[in-house]
């Protein structure tokens, strides 16, 4: 148990190391939702964000290479292919109209002090809680 | 160069810390926000963890004024807590909490060829499409 926090906190750290580094070289926030939908809306800066995320896949998968702690896919089944296409598409209407994820609200926003990101990280990880708290009872676990 | 070596090592850490904190495994992720029985704690860790860097890493840049290759640090433009944002993270929140995945752990999950992150990716995708088009 203790091993699986210490494993987290070090995730935690390289990716605070990584938006610090974003940040510091380019000033820029390193919010995923923000930096993959900018691609999609045909920001004018492109070049930065294709690198960033062919970066991000890249990173996973060295890590899942490298390491066993690559959990395996679900088997398929129209259940999850449901859920998966239903969350989604809330993921995307969510962050569009809140501006920003896990990432660029939770661990940027919070470090810059903003009152929005407080806000939003309230909202989501309150809402996030209570559904996945929710579906488990309705499941009957 | 100066613009894309940065991205592409920032990006790089990034998805390797998404994979070895558990947050790329939605399981962990609802095993995290499931309150009750078997609650398990750890990914709060990967927050704790993060902030850990960032807290004390953007106050310093802050008071350097500006970053290394740009003119200044971006910020979003609006400043206001309004409904809109209270929502749209609502509506994320229920998202996440449905699947497991938020957007960065999704990403990670299609470069580990992972079918369900696939169709998650896509079906966000469209649903930040479909909300940029619909609030014009």
């Amino acid at each position: 148990m203790h091993t699986e926090w210490i494993i987290s906190a070090a995730g935690g750290i390289l990716i605070g190391s990584a938006a610090l580094l974003l940040y510091a070289t380019s000033g820029r926030i390193a919010g995923i939702s923000g930096i993959s939908f900018g691609l999609l809306t045909g920001a004018s800066d492109r070049g930065w964000r294709w690198w960033f995320l062919g970066g991000l896949l890249l990173g996973g998968w060295l890590a899942a290479a490298l390491s066993t702690l690559e959990a395996a896919a679900p088997p398929f089944s129209l259940d999850t292919a449901a859920r998966m296409l239903g969350a989604g598409l809330l993921v995307g209407i969510g962050t569009r109209l809140g501006n920003g994820c896990t990432s660029g609200h939770g661990v940027c926003g919070l470090a810059r002090l903003s009152a929005r990101s407080v806000a939003a990280t309230i909202s989501f990880m309150a809402a996030g809680m209570l559904t996945a708290t929710i579906l488990a009872k309705l499941a009957g676990a | 160069m100066r613009e894309r070596l940065p991205a592409l090592l920032a990006g790089l850490l990034f998805g390797v810390g998404l994979l070895i904190s558990g947050m790329a495994d939605p399981q962990r992720v609802l095993a995290f926000l499931r309150w009750g029985a078997g609650w398990d704690p750890s990914l709060a860790f990967v927050m704790g963890g993060a902030l850990a860097v960032t807290v004390p890493g953007f106050a310093i840049l802050r008071r350097r004024g500006r970053p290394l290759y740009a003119e200044r640090f971006t910020a979003p433009a609006s400043a206001t807590v309004d409904r809109r944002l209270l929502a749209g993270a609502a509506v994320f929140g229920l998202g996440w909490g449905w699947a497991g995945y938020c957007p960065g752990p999704a990403l990670v999950g299609v470069g580990l060829g992972h079918w369900s992150a696939g169709l998650f990716v896509l079906a966000m995708l469209a649903g930040a499409l479909l909300t940029s088009r619909a609030t014009r």
